[in-house]
């Protein structure tokens, strides 16, 4: 494994309010290692943006230790910023600056000379096609278009870590893969570390290589995206009986398979967890039929990152989905359906 | 952090907040709107006011008290475009840069000499076929006690912008409730000696009104009044408050 870029311990930060301390981010304690491509996933609130403002330096954490780069980030918080990139949730670039000026001005924010500057903001206006743009005020360009010179801006001095808070929020579906099309070339061309926060599911499931779940200021799961889901979820299958007596029959046989868990009948339908879902399926279903239970429909769809926050804290992170029903139902997974006849 | 970084971070600063005047500095001239409004409907109607000195020009007595407001005008409200950068990520994003914390308030309230200069240049230039005096030494010392009010004035908005958090409404009242009464109270527009007790009280205790003096003297080339030096230990003192008041500021703004 490399070497850790960043380490945290005890990392914690309370904010006063009205209501009395507010604990934004409770004891994160975690590693992560060179080249990794790490997602806070977690809904509003969770204290994603605050842990990434405390090793930002934009934040001091309340107790706790963090090295950054190699860096303290209390006191060498300069040597932090010097080898750190970030895209914070807002848009980086003035108003009223031009494209071209702004990205000069950050590589002389990080100590380049001119020339340098103006080399390398040239070469990052053509990697994320803003050439067009350069001579604009930034007020001017689309939302897609912000965001990519945002990310250019953080890396006008070649930073061996990137930060990005929310890169994609508010962006087009079109402009949000476009961004990330871009995130993605980066990071194999220049093979930097790169640390974000989200809280949409499925950025985080396909892009992140590695996520750490928030909930209420604490780090509550950490692992690859499959491996999270297999642990914590398992593949969901749905079975539909012809009544609702043998549903409830289908349910107790459910049970014996190994490793089944929450087995529920609901009307017709039966739902549970198992571990290998394809591979169970068709021998629940034999077991069906030997049983004259013969299932209508049957399904099994694979457990999404929702799931695995659904198992973890019992709440959906899907907006508007309070419970465990809507959550699962507007699922946009794919489903392995097998039509039974 | 040596002077050396401290003095190129202040530069990158500086460069910076000058880059969108440079692109399009006939914006300079909408900022100058306002000092010409009252230039040309004030003057008139003051020529007669028995209170008012000046025998042979009403202008060589207006003239100075306006660039000192334009001057009170304009930076005062220049913490406005950091409140709004606030608001959109580049301050953010300047502050995550290793540039110093004091250079990013240095720099900002010295871009404020450059257009200041600019407009009391043409004021100036404008008032003379109207029967302003120039005297060139005097006029030059003045413009130079312009420049440190404003980049005094410049580094408290600034400071307030930081302050405020983003909440404009607060930055708005504040500056109003500050400025109008410092630049009445200044003898801009007219002689507080005309006034009650309480408001030649108030004048004597308002820094403003040194400056306005001294300017007064400055741009009639009389270098010899004590009032000169009153006002240039008024405007250096305006100067060196507002940066260690805005570097304060913003070196705990952190969290």
């Amino acid at each position: 494994m490399t070497p850790p870029i960043i380490e945290t311990r005890g990392l914690s930060r309370t904010f006063k309010s009205k209501a009395g301390p507010v604990e934004a981010v409770k004891d994160l304690t975690m590693e992560v290692h060179e080249g990794e491509l790490v997602a806070f996933l977690g809904p509003n609130g969770a204290g994603k943006s605050t842990s990434l403002r405390m090793l930002t330096t934009l934040l001091t954490p309340t107790s706790g230790e963090a090295t950054v780069a190699g860096c303290d980030i209390r006191r060498d918080a300069t040597g932090v910023r010097q080898r750190i990139g970030y895209v914070g949730q807002g848009n980086g670039g003035g108003h009223y600056h031009r494209v071209r000026d702004e990205l000069v001005n950050q590589g002389r924010a990080y100590g380049q000379d001119g020339t340098l500057a103006k080399q390398r903001a040239d070469a990052l206006l053509e990697v994320f096609e803003l050439t067009e743009q350069a001579g604009r005020n930034v007020m001017t360009l689309s939302g897609g278009q912000k965001r990519r010179m945002d990310v250019a801006l953080g890396l006008m001095h070649q930073p061996p870590l990137l930060f990005l808070d929310e890169p994609s929020t508010g962006l087009d579906p079109q402009s949000r893969a476009n961004l990330w099309e871009h995130i993605q070339r980066l990071r194999h061309d220049t093979g930097m570390t790169i640390v974000l926060t989200t809280h949409y599911l499925e950025e985080a499931d396909s892009m992140a290589e590695r996520v750490m779940v928030v909930d209420h200021g604490r780090l509550i799961a950490d692992g690859t995206s499959e491996g999270l889901k297999e642990q914590l979820a398992g593949d969901l299958i749905t079975i539909t009986a012809r009544t609702a007596a043998e549903a409830g029959l289908a349910a107790t046989a459910g049970q014996g398979i190994t490793g089944a868990h929450d087995v529920t009948v609901e009307g017709v339908t039966v739902r549970l967890r198992v571990d290998r879902g394809p591979v169970v399926l068709p021998e629940y279903l034999r077991a069906l039929d030997a049983q004259g239970l013969p299932a209508q429909a049957a399904e099994v769809r694979r457990p999404t990152l929702d799931d695995v926050f659904l198992a973890l804290t019992g709440r959906s992170l899907r907006e508007g989905a309070p419970t465990a029903e809507s959550a699962e139902s507007s699922g946009p997974s794919a489903p392995v359906e097998v039509e039974v006849a | 952090m040596s002077a050396m970084t401290a003095a190129r971070d202040t530069r990158v600063v500086l460069w910076r907040e000058l880059l969108p005047t440079l692109h399009e500095p006939w914006g300079l001239f909408f900022t100058m709107i306002q000092p010409v409004i009252f230039l040309s409907l004030f003057g008139p109607l003051i020529a007669d006011v028995p209170t008012v000195p000046g025998e042979d020009s009403v202008w060589q007595w207006f003239v100075p008290g306006i660039l000192v407001m334009l001057v009170l005008f304009s930076t005062s409200m220049t913490g406005f475009g950091m409140l709004m950068e606030m608001q959109t990520g580049s301050h953010e994003r300047l502050m995550v840069t290793p540039m110093s914390r004091s250079a990013q308030i240095v720099g900002r309230s010295l871009s404020q000499v450059a257009p200041l200069f600019a407009q009391a240049v043409i004021i100036v230039l404008v008032m003379i076929p109207f029967g302003f005096n120039l005297y060139p030494i005097g006029a030059l010392a003045g413009l130079v006690l312009l420049c440190l009010l404003g980049v005094g004035l410049g580094a408290l908005s600034f400071a307030l912008a930081l302050v405020v958090r983003g909440q404009d409404w607060i930055f708005w009242t504040v500056q109003q409730t500050v400025v109008f009464p410092l630049t009445v109270l200044s003898g801009v527009f007219l002689p507080v000696e005309g006034g009650p007790g309480w408001m030649q009280a108030a004048a004597k205790v308002n820094p403003v009104t040194h400056i306005v003096e001294a300017e007064r003297l400055l741009f009639s080339g009389e270098f010899g009044d004590t009032a000169v030096l009153i006002g240039s230990l008024a405007a250096l003192g305006f100067a060196a408050l507002g940066l260690w008041i805005g570097t304060s500021v913003i070196r705990k703004a952190a969290d």
